[in-house]
């Protein structure tokens, strides 16, 4: 029997009743300040629309006030869960423009710290959505892994969030003598967590009949509405922008895309792009991301990690470049335009989070308040980097 | 499944378009062109339809203000996921009247982020399915990312002037030193003494001299 037959027969008559309710802002699993006004009869909902801009600080106003390196601190603040990509983002975009090739070692130095953070954002992702579904558990020990990296991250850089450590030429410091060993201690420590986490959450029986073809996204409906990263690999497309577009020192590394194959498995109900795709890939991700780090120490070059030409007063000719990269929460693009002063004319920094919040509307409908949690969590949004 | 250029496709376009296609301009890193407002849609619709081209993912739209010439530019960045390819393009319009087409109807992602432009340029988007204002409060004055924009002085009686905490400190410090100089009396040697006391962020004097 279908949802809405089942209402009819449970309340006959007063069902059909529009009940309009606030979710949020100051909502534990709405990730941040948003406000979601959902449309229900009963448990199902008619649809719920978000309401973002609660965390609007101006930032791309502000690219056009600072100066070019002025700008990088600023950058971290665009998505603070990942906030190397939005530095290696704006980084590229101003080196694009400026027409600098930066030395190996940073690149590598940017690989390497890139790819620490995407995992550190996944376990994020990953945790509070168990979390949000009902299983306290697995959040803390997501976290004790995050603190790890944090930790090391901070070792490299000085910084645990806010690491303004991509420079426009480089990186800020090279890596510390007694880095790497800790580095690659911790990754064969990791390898054994991934495998407790598979057994902890992603492969428990509820958990997977939860998110089991559930807010089921087609790949067209996906790029339609301008998905992208896990939630558009997870419809089942093998895209990547590390490998269709490479950057950086990402050619020198060999690793998979995982992307949506129905992980939850068709006798559960399982279908391409549902919620436990867009979980299980990002599991995956974090395995394939340990292993870009592990060749990016095997590889690691000497040299400067700084391109020895960076002018002090950056003034690029005019112009205009963009710059993609693969971020934790999908292809970030940074779009400079420069009219040949101190300060951009005009920067622009389209995120995965504010075009992901755009399809809620659209697939909420029809599903119950419960799953709108589920759909939020898998979606990995984060309000900094919708409202920017 | 071959990917063009951005040569290859501007040819396709001006080719089918003729003017409504500007030159391709060489601009030093990304190049583009611009569309005519007037058939933006309809080049947009070729875009994504041909097969050769399949322009399926609004990558990005934006845009940026010129108010010396009195124009503001939507900008456009379209990729193909099965070509992989991608091609940049930007519409002219009027400062003033600042109204073009929407391409909410080919790509769903253009609904949001017309949506931004909107709030933050005030361009207006013809055919759009609900252009409210979506980063700024809904009574908010004017369009923030335009460049002659100023901000009023405030939002709701919340002032957004502040005092430069140096102006305080400086001013509280010059209501010390004058209390301070009418606390002592006014013999010589004395009040020459007296600034040194408190001048705390002087060097420390050297020995010897």
């Amino acid at each position: 029997m279908a949802l809405d037959q089942l209402v009819m027969t449970k309340f006959g008559e007063t069902a059909g009743e529009e009940m309009i309710l606030n979710m949020g802002p100051q909502h534990p699993s709405t990730h941040g300040v948003i406000n979601f006004v959902v449309h229900a009869d009963g448990e199902v909902m008619k649809k719920a629309v978000p309401q973002v801009g609660y965390l609007h600080r101006a930032i791309e106003k502000i690219g056009e006030i600072v100066t070019y390196p002025g700008f990088m601190p600023y950058t971290d603040r665009i998505d603070y869960l990942a906030a190397m990509f939005a530095n290696e983002g704006y980084a590229l975009a101003v080196e694009k423009l400026l027409g600098l090739t930066v030395p190996p070692r940073a690149q590598y130095l940017r690989a390497i710290s890139c790819e620490l953070n995407r995992i550190a954002s996944h376990l994020i992702s990953l945790g509070s959505m168990a979390m949000d579904i009902g299983a306290v558990t697995p959040f803390p020990y997501a976290l004790r892994e995050r603190e790890s990296i944090n930790d090391l991250l901070e070792a490299l850089c000085g910084a645990r969030l806010t690491y303004n450590f991509h420079r426009i030429g480089g990186v800020g410091f090279d890596m510390p003598d007694d880095w790497m060993p800790l580095c690659r201690k911790w990754l064969d420590h990791f390898d054994r967590i991934l495998d407790e986490w598979d057994r902890l959450i992603s492969f428990n029986e509820i958990f997977v009949e939860r998110l089991a073809g559930l807010a089921v996204i087609p790949l067209e409906m996906a790029i339609n509405y301008g998905l992208v990263g896990p939630n558009l690999r997870a419809s089942g497309i093998e895209f990547d922008l590390r490998k269709a577009h490479p950057y950086g020192a990402y050619p020198d590394f060999d690793f998979k895309i995982p992307f949506g194959k129905a992980y939850a498995g068709a006798y559960r109900g399982g279908v391409v792009g549902d919620c436990f795709d867009r979980f299980y890939v990002r599991v995956l991700e974090c395995r394939e991301s340990v292993s870009i780090v592990r060749q990016a120490l095997d590889k690691f070059p000497p040299g400067e990690f700084m391109a020895p030409k960076v002018p002090r007063k950056i003034k690029p000719e005019a112009g205009e470049a963009q710059s993609r990269i693969e971020a934790a929460r999908g292809e970030m693009a940074y779009y400079v335009v420069s009219d040949g002063g101190e300060r951009a004319y005009r920067v622009r920094a389209r995120t995965g989070s504010f075009l992901a919040m755009g399809i809620i509307e659209e697939l909420s409908k029809g599903l119950m308040i419960a799953d709108l949690v589920a759909l939020i969590a898998s979606l990995d949004v984060v309000a900094p980097e919708i409202d920017r | 499944m071959s990917a063009l250029t951005f040569e290859q496709i501007h040819q396709r376009l001006a080719g089918k378009f003729g003017e409504a296609v500007g030159p391709l301009q060489p601009a030093k890193k990304d190049p583009f062109c611009t569309f005519a407002p007037a058939r933006l849609l309809e080049i947009c619709r070729f875009l994504k339809s041909e097969p050769d081209l399949a322009f399926d993912f609004l990558e990005d739209l934006t845009a940026t203000d010129h108010p010396k010439l009195n124009l503001i530019r939507v900008v456009y960045h379209f990729y193909s996921y099965p070509h992989r390819h991608m091609f940049i393009a930007k519409a002219e319009v009027n400062r003033q009247i600042s109204e073009i087409d929407s391409v909410e109807q080919l790509w769903k992602s253009a609904n949001w982020m017309e949506r931004e432009v909107y709030d933050l340029f005030g361009v207006r988007f013809k055919g759009h399915s609900d252009l409210r204002r979506i980063l700024m409060p809904d009574d908010w004055v004017g369009a923030p990312l335009r460049k002659d924009y100023s901000e009023a002085g405030g939002y709701r009686d919340i002032s957004n002037v502040r005092d430069n905490p140096l102006d305080l400190y400086l001013s509280m410090d010059r209501e010390l030193k004058a209390q301070q100089a009418a606390a002592q009396p006014a013999a010589g040697s004395q009040s020459a003494a007296a600034p040194e006391q408190h001048a705390a962020p002087n060097p420390p004097a050297k020995p010897g001299a």
